[in-house]
């Protein structure tokens, strides 16, 4: 009888030597004559014990990690092929607590399945949503989505279903559904851990979506730095075609949808949803006056759903198990659960999918162990680079959109980078605006000019050069960036640079060596 | 007051040599395979890249033609993305992480180191024409940094001596 063993596939796993260490594990079974399975699950999500092995065993998965190829001969011995005994053991994988503690919805299948068997994705519940979908009237599906309460978790969290509602009331002869996978903000990775773990349920939600606005055709918009996830995508969409689960009669219903991959090619604003369309057309990634709304006249001027890859994952859960089942996670007005990712300098970094909710610091500490170095915490940057710093005394707020505005931070997509007390905050402000000199579309004069001028005042306030009139220029900046730019990236960099200044002016304060 | 911003290569619209015969016949072979897809030109200079390592201004002058664009237009996408490439690279390409999530484990230490060791600043080739060095912004592997992807492969957790290791490696 062969026995199933998982090495996952996951990017961040391979990063740290899974591929030796399955290529150890099965020449280490034939030279034993023992029958193993090998399976290439994404990650559960528990990066500090990848690679992390797991056997089926009669009680369930046990798991074992931080494994490296050098371990495999002591994991036979050790008959971890029945669950045996190894100081790399965690015990049962669903009880290790970190996993334990989650509340896994749109992450259900990650780690758990064969990422690219169709069989499997079955198995655990998959086009169930699609299924409803099909016998449902196009305005139900839609109020579904609305009735759940999703909102766009790539950031801007906007409600879905109103989004969906325009795209469904709006005329055009060609409809399109649009997945942003540009996941470009440092300190997130839920998006590729999906499209890899788990790339049919970004599929089904993105037919869900096709089906409820009457759009037959679909793109997944990714970014080229994710070539795993690319292989993965592809792969997929494949399957799902010669299967009729994509195509001219999906499941049989007689209705159409078709699904293609483009690469994006290192532009870090065509995460913004306009950019990435003029990105898509096959033009310069800049971004579009609003109105008109991509809802309206979107790809190619017609209307088009647009939404992140969490977003559009979130659907098939919501489609099989219902609106209220989904809105019962969560409080206020952020309904559901997100996926957090605990990144940066961080003991026990991952994937923690929870509902909103729970505070900043429950997060980071019970979760994450706190930092990596073993030093205090001295702030986190939430809702990725355009996210403003939030000091450590603040980590009592809980994560939900609205309470962390009140603060005037963000929650955005849930990608959480923790920093220790050796952290330059002066340097991560001049960073921010050095990133948005490097990344600006240069549309629009705030954004392209302000961010250059940013670096110089900030490099000025440093120096001590009459540090008093460049922190008002430099608030004056920031001001004319916020109100003044056309997009996120001009509007938003401001956040971490103000926010390193008001919390930590210490560190401005100072003459520094410039920053590398 | 000088800015220390991280220099942007100069990118200016090269006069437009003829391609070799074979790089012309692989460029036609992706423009014939891709052309129709709605928005082609993306997918189109990808498939440029892929087969010659960089989009060559000779083939921004064909990719014009064949797609009935100006070449102003073609040089304008290729210079917007930082990914492609008007000049050859080395044999392969360092792409080093400079996002917060690296930054906070030692990003700006591992550059340093890099830059050092292998004598290049970003953009750069190394004098043996084996590797050329770029940044990056995040390569999702942010609760294991600091990042690097080499080729197509990515590597966490890297620091000095993990680099020296892994360079050795490469050359054995």
């Amino acid at each position: 009888m062969s026995v199933k063993v998982y090495v996952p596939r996951d990017a961040t796993a391979l990063a740290l030597g899974a591929e030796r260490v399955a290529q150890a594990l099965a020449a280490e079974a034939q030279a034993r004559g023992e029958a193993v399975t090998l399976v290439r699950n994404g990650s559960r999500g528990l990066f500090w014990l990848e690679p992390m092995v797991e056997v089926e065993t009669p009680a369930g998965r046990v798991a074992y990690g931080p494994v490296k190829a050098r371990d495999v001969p002591g994991l036979f011995e050790a008959g971890f092929l029945r669950g045996g005994r190894h100081a790399l053991g965690q015990g049962l994988t669903h009880e290790i607590p970190y996993l334990a503690r989650q509340e896994r919805l749109t992450f259900a299948r990650v780690g758990v399945t064969d990422p690219l068997s169709l069989d499997d994705y079955l198995a655990h519940g998959g086009y169930r949503g699609l299924r409803n979908t099909l016998g449902l009237a196009p305005a139900d599906v839609v109020k579904a989505i609305t009735d759940s309460g999703l909102r766009g978790r790539g950031g801007a969290a906007f409600p879905a279903g109103i989004k969906w509602q325009t795209v469904l009331k709006a005329e055009g002869p060609q409809k399109y559904v649009v997945c942003n996978a540009d996941e470009g903000d440092s300190g997130t990775f839920s998006d590729r851990m999906l499209m890899e773990g788990d790339p049919f349920a970004l599929i089904e939600g993105m037919s869900i979506a096709g089906v409820a606005v009457g759009a037959t055709r679909g793109y997944i918009y990714l970014r080229c730095e994710y070539p795993h996830a690319h292989h993965a995508l592809n792969a997929a969409i494949a399957t799902a075609y010669q299967r009729g689960h994509l195509g001219t009669d999906i499941l049989g219903s007689g209705k159409r949808f078709d699904l293609e991959v483009r690469l994006g090619a290192g532009a870090y604003i065509c995460g913004e949803e306009t950019s990435l369309l003029e990105s898509l057309e096959g033009k310069r990634g800049q971004v579009r006056f609003r109105p008109p709304l991509p809802a309206i006249k979107g790809l190619f001027g017609q209307p088009t759903v647009i939404n992140n890859v969490m977003t559009l994952a979130s659907v098939p859960v919501i489609l099989d198990k219902g609106a209220e089942y989904y809105r019962d996670y969560g409080v206020g007005r952020s309904r559901g659960t997100l996926p957090f990712q605990l990144a940066g300098n961080i003991k026990r970094g991952g994937l923690v999918e929870k509902a909103f909710g729970l505070s900043l610091r429950e997060l980071l500490e019970e979760f994450g162990g706190g930092t990596r170095s073993g030093r205090p915490m001295r702030a986190a940057q939430v809702g990725g680079p355009l996210g403003p710093y939030v000091p450590a005394a603040r980590f009592d707020t809980p994560l939900d959109y609205e309470a962390f505005a009140a603060m005037g931070a963000m929650v955005g997509h849930g990608g959480i980078t923790v920093f220790d007390d050796t952290v330059d905050m002066a340097s991560m402000a001049r960073f921010a605006m050095e990133f948005c000199a490097a990344e600006s579309c240069g549309k629009c004069t705030p954004c392209r000019i302000g961010s250059t001028r940013g670096v110089e005042v900030i490099d000025r306030l440093v120096a001590g050069q009459q540090p008093d009139k460049q922190e008002a220029l430099l608030r004056d900046l920031c001001e004319t960036m916020t109100h003044g730019s056309l997009c996120a990236l001009g509007g938003l960099t401001p956040g971490p640079v103000l926010s390193a200044l008001n919390h930590f002016p210490e560190d401005f304060s100072k003459p520094r060596q410039a920053a590398a | 007051m000088k800015a220390h911003l991280q220099e942007q290569p100069l990118r200016p619209m090269p006069a437009a040599r003829p391609l070799a015969a074979a790089d012309r016949a692989r460029v036609l072979e992706v423009i014939g395979r891709l052309r129709d897809l709605p928005g082609a030109l993306l997918p189109v200079l990808h498939g440029v890249q892929d087969a010659l390592g960089y989009v060559p201004a000779g083939a921004v002058s064909l990719i014009a033609a064949e797609l009935n664009l100006s070449r102003a237009e073609v040089h304008g996408v290729v210079t917007f993305y930082h990914y492609f490439r008007t000049s050859p690279p080395g044999k392969q390409v360092l792409q080093l992480c400079r996002a917060e999530a690296c930054q906070a484990v030692g990003a700006a230490a591992l550059e340093g180191h890099v830059k050092r060791k292998l004598g290049v600043d970003f953009h750069q080739t190394t004098a043996d024409g084996c590797y050329t060095l770029e940044p990056v912004y995040c390569l999702g592997n942010c609760a294991c940094g600091p990042s690097l992807m080499l080729g197509d492969e990515l590597h966490g957790m890297v620091d000095a001596p993990a680099f020296d290791a892994l360079l050795q490696e490469v050359q054995s």
